[in-house]
């Protein structure tokens, strides 16, 4: 098949440029296969991140031709024909070429407070499947991070990561408020701390999700309702100031439960 | 104090690994109040656990009451065709139940019967649908699950941090470890009252292969030179169903929830050939016909299993063998069918990575065709020799669990057996590094000189003007382990593997690296390489003493099993504990059977 060229940005966090690189294609070939070809012969130090090659393990994130891509999910044969430019994600810290510091996800990640089950009966708990069909959604997350990559809050504000978890924490605290066995509350903790204010529901994580997960429609959207009904329903208020009046805060309504 | 040249770092409990295995024992170390610590050479919650797809086995009777410990034990001691350390399977059958309830405690979400437990599905080997299930993504269910656990206990992660060399104290008991950062390049040392090995497989040895860049084998051979012993190391298995087409994504898995969903194997002839492979030993229990394979699927006492659901050894040695003989497909695999046999809604809800996967990848819709699939590498049975209740090996200090551990699979794993034994043993992993350290007799210093070999060994290939480049020699060895020591081996060809793989440790100290120390993935791999050569040195040593047939080691010269092999493992050590050290094995006899367990197999027969 034919040769092509390959723009791929090498540099660090004190700067960087595109090389390129020209490859001929095999056919069925995916963007990650010719990383790795120029990594075996001509750049054995091409920094990328990759794990699975099958779309499971959300490693390889990077940008082709300016979109959000797993690598290794983007078929060279089904992108316009002439050069190919990969970029690292632009909402991280680069470390090495296609390398970024994706460590604000983990960060967040620490700060979700977790399922709290009731004990659980002899035999297992019982749930049924319409009512786990709705976190099952949310857990085909692969955490390849190009929904926190793409959303404008975070993308072009730097400043924002301290109080917005983004669409990737939203479909996981979506998960745990839906969870059949849940008892925590984190109502509070969304809308005080991890911002879910800030999303105006342009969708832009919906369309890279490489899951097909409905992250605007099935856990922002319903989240909001939820967070926003909590804290101005005056009925809901009252019922909360009677029944739940040890809890003051965010942090007090959200509980890390006892390992 | 430990006077370390590099960022150092002390814990109670060092896990290497964050697969299940790995997060299961610190989940149960952290229980303990334990200062523990894990280390990944990738992201957290990336490891090849995520690639399990058709579930976790455990003989919860949720969908055949007739279901126990008992029936799973026996399946898989038969599956793993009797070379299995026995206490291992039977404590695998028995906990496994509660495993699974601990993930549901932790966030898991099953899918369920129609009555609200935890549905279970048909797979290879498994006399009842045993298998418990998210579609065919349970293994990203089990790892995100742990993974969501580990974080919320407030557990240490080093991620993207490389493990190169475990460390002892003066009295020989583990110590640590000494590992690099892969974003600077920077070394750092880790000081432990004990360490757990769960470091996953080896398969990237092999060109077709299901496995990651990370399944290099590290924990194998780490724990080799520090000590331990490796058995079953021949042991490999191929899982029969992997993609053929196109080439970049040959080996990659399709899972065998296809065949327990009701998917066929034929050749290019329209042949349902699975009939003309079935083995003696599972003759009484496989079905003689289409008509009577078929009413299983519905109701498993109106006829017996298809053929198709025989362990995984015996169909991909089926596959291969049609193959061999002319019957293949234009890529040179045979035909996996499940359009033809369900209802498109019914294959996009039950396999819907898979209809992904087909559709994205070979552009094949399989709700409306054959996919092309042969065998691939998929996971190593054998691998370090530990105690079954405690998982410790014989280096005080030392324990391993998950596929880095040997035993519990025999000769041959069947399938949703291997989640189920990431948090079985990872547990118990957990459990046993805790009673150690609690007990109080561990090291007591950190030998600095191991970490400077290491030091020096890893730095070597940058003081190389000229040399190899490693992806030459990965590709080579890949082509080498593949032709010589793949599915179906013999004396000859095991024997040149061995002299070449000894020409493949020259070739690695002579390795050049191009680049900086930062983020450089020709000098990971590079250190990856004595790993490689030392799982793959061991498992061509292995295979070439095992002159017999069993499981998921085949000779074409010795085609049959013999029992006079049925009472040992290969039980390799290295002598000298560097990696290029010389290997020797030795007969290390079988756990013997109490009587009552012995009586569950004689039923079965």
């Amino acid at each position: 098949m034919a040769d092509v060229t390959m723009r791929i940005w090498r540099g660090d966090s004190s700067g960087g440029d595109f090389e390129n690189y020209t490859v001929d294609l095999s056919e069925g070939e995916v963007v990650l296969d010719i990383i790795h070809r120029i990594q075996a012969t001509e750049a054995p130090d091409l920094a990328c991140r990759w794990n699975c090659k099958a779309g499971k393990c959300g490693s390889c994130s990077a940008e082709i031709n300016g979109k959000p891509r797993l690598m290794c999910m983007t078929r060279m044969d089904q992108l316009p024909e002439g050069p190919v430019t990969v970029t690292p994600m632009k909402t991280f810290p680069i470390i090495r070429d296609l390398v970024t510091d994706v460590s604000f996800n983990y960060e967040m990640a620490k700060r979700v407070p977790a399922l709290l089950p009731p004990p659980m009966p002899e035999g297992g708990y019982r749930m049924f499947q319409e009512d786990v069909e709705r976190g099952q959604e949310f857990r085909k997350c692969i955490e390849c991070f190009m929904c926190q990559d793409v959303c404008h809050v975070i993308r072009d504000h730097e400043e924002n990561k301290q109080h917005f978890a983004g669409p990737r924490f939203f479909i996981r605290y979506a998960e745990l408020e839906m969870h059949p066995l849940d008892q925590n509350d984190r109502r509070d903790l969304i809308r005080e701390e991890m911002g879910l204010g800030y999303c105006n529901i342009t969708k832009c994580c919906t369309e890279v999700c490489p899951e097909h997960i409905h992250i605007t429609d099935n856990a922002i959207i319903p989240l909001k309702e939820r967070v926003v009904d909590a804290h101005y329903d005056p009925v809901a208020w009252l019922g909360r100031k009677i029944t739940r009046r040890t809890k003051r805060s965010a942090a007090e309504a959200a509980v890390q439960p006892a390992p | 104090m430990i006077d370390s040249p590099y960022e150092h770092h002390d814990y109670d409990v060092l896990i290497i690994g964050a697969g299940g295995a790995g997060l299961r024992a610190a989940i149960e170390a952290k229980q303990r109040g334990l200062k523990v610590g894990i280390i990944t050479k990738s992201l957290l919650g990336k490891a090849h656990t995520v690639m399990a797809e058709g579930g976790i086995a455990a003989a919860m009777g949720n969908v055949y009451e007739e279901d126990n410990w008992m029936v799973h034990f026996r399946d898989t001691m038969r599956g793993g065709k009797y070379l299995n350390n026995y206490r291992m399977a039977e404590l695998h059958a028995k906990e496994s139940p509660e495993r699974v309830w601990d993930l549901e405690q932790w966030g898991a979400l099953f899918d369920r019967t129609k009555n609200g437990k935890i549905l279970q599905r048909d797979f290879g080997g498994h006399r009842f649908a045993r298998l418990a299930h998210v579609g065919d993504r349970t293994g990203l269910e089990l790892i995100r699950t742990l993974q969501q656990k580990v974080v919320s206990m407030d557990t240490d992660v080093f991620m993207e941090c490389k493990v190169l060399k475990l460390v002892h104290d003066a009295d020989g008991r583990m110590a640590g470890c000494v590992a690099y950062w892969r974003a600077t390049g920077e070394f750092v040392t880790f000081a432990a009252k004990a360490v757990i090995v769960a470091t996953g497989g080896v398969g990237k040895s092999w060109k077709f292969t299901s496995n990651s860049w990370e399944g290099t084998g590290d924990g194998h051979a780490m724990a080799l030179w520090a000590g331990a012993k490796l058995i079953d190391m021949e042991c490999i298995q191929f899982h029969p169903t992997g993609m053929v087409w196109p080439l970049s994504v040959r080996g990659l898995l399709v899972t065998e929830g296809v065949r327990g969903d009701g998917g066929v194997l034929r050749n290019s002839e329209g042949q349902r050939f699975m009939f003309n492979y079935v083995a003696d030993m599972f003759r009484a229990e496989t079905a003689d016909s289409e008509e009577e394979a078929d009413k299983w699927y519905d109701d498993h006492t109106a006829g017996r299993r298809p053929p198709e659901l025989l362990p995984r050894d015996e169909v991909a040695r089926a596959i291969n063998t049609e193959v061999k003989a002319g019957r293949g497909t234009p890529h040179g695999g045979v035909y996996l069918d499940i359009a033809s046999r369900r209802s498109a809604e019914f294959i996009r809800r039950r396999l819907p990575s898979m209809y992904h996967q087909f559709m994205e990848l070979a552009g094949v819709d399989i709700t409306r065709e054959s996919m092309e699939i042969g065998p691939t590498c998929h996971y190593i049975m054998g691998g370090i020799q530990v105690e079954a209740d405690t998982a410790a090996t014989v280096v005080p200090g030392l324990f391993a669990a998950g596929e880095a551990a040997g035993g519990m699979h025999g000769a041959n794993r069947l399938g949703g057996n291997s989640l189920s034994d990431l948090v079985v043993f990872g547990r118990r992993a957990g459990m046993g590094a805790a009673d150690y350290v609690q007990a109080g007799d561990t090291a007591t210093s950190f030998d600095l000189g191991e970490v400077e070999a290491a030091v020096r060994d890893a730095l070597a290939p940058f003081e190389r003007a000229t040399g190899e480049n490693p992806y030459t020699i990965q590709h080579d060895l890949q082509e080498l382990m593949q032709t010589k020591v793949g599915i179906i081996r013999n004396g000859p060809e095991l024997e040149e593997a061995k002299g070449q793989l000894d020409e493949f440790v020259e070739r690695v100290k002579n390795i050049a690296v191009k680049g900086g120390r930062a983020y450089n993935p020709g000098w990971n791999l590079t250190t990856d390489l004595p790993a490689m050569l030392t799982v793959s040195r061991s498992t061509a040593i292995a295979a070439s003493l095992r002159r017999e047939s069993r499981g998921g080691h085949t000779r074409e010269d010795f085609p049959q099993a013999d029992p006079a092999f049925a009472k040992f493992n290969f039980a390799l050590s290295s002598e000298g504990g560097n990696w290029d050290s010389p290997m020797v094995a030795v007969e290390s006899a079988l756990l013997a059977l109490p009587e009552d367990l012995k009586a569950l197999l004689e039923e079965a027969k």
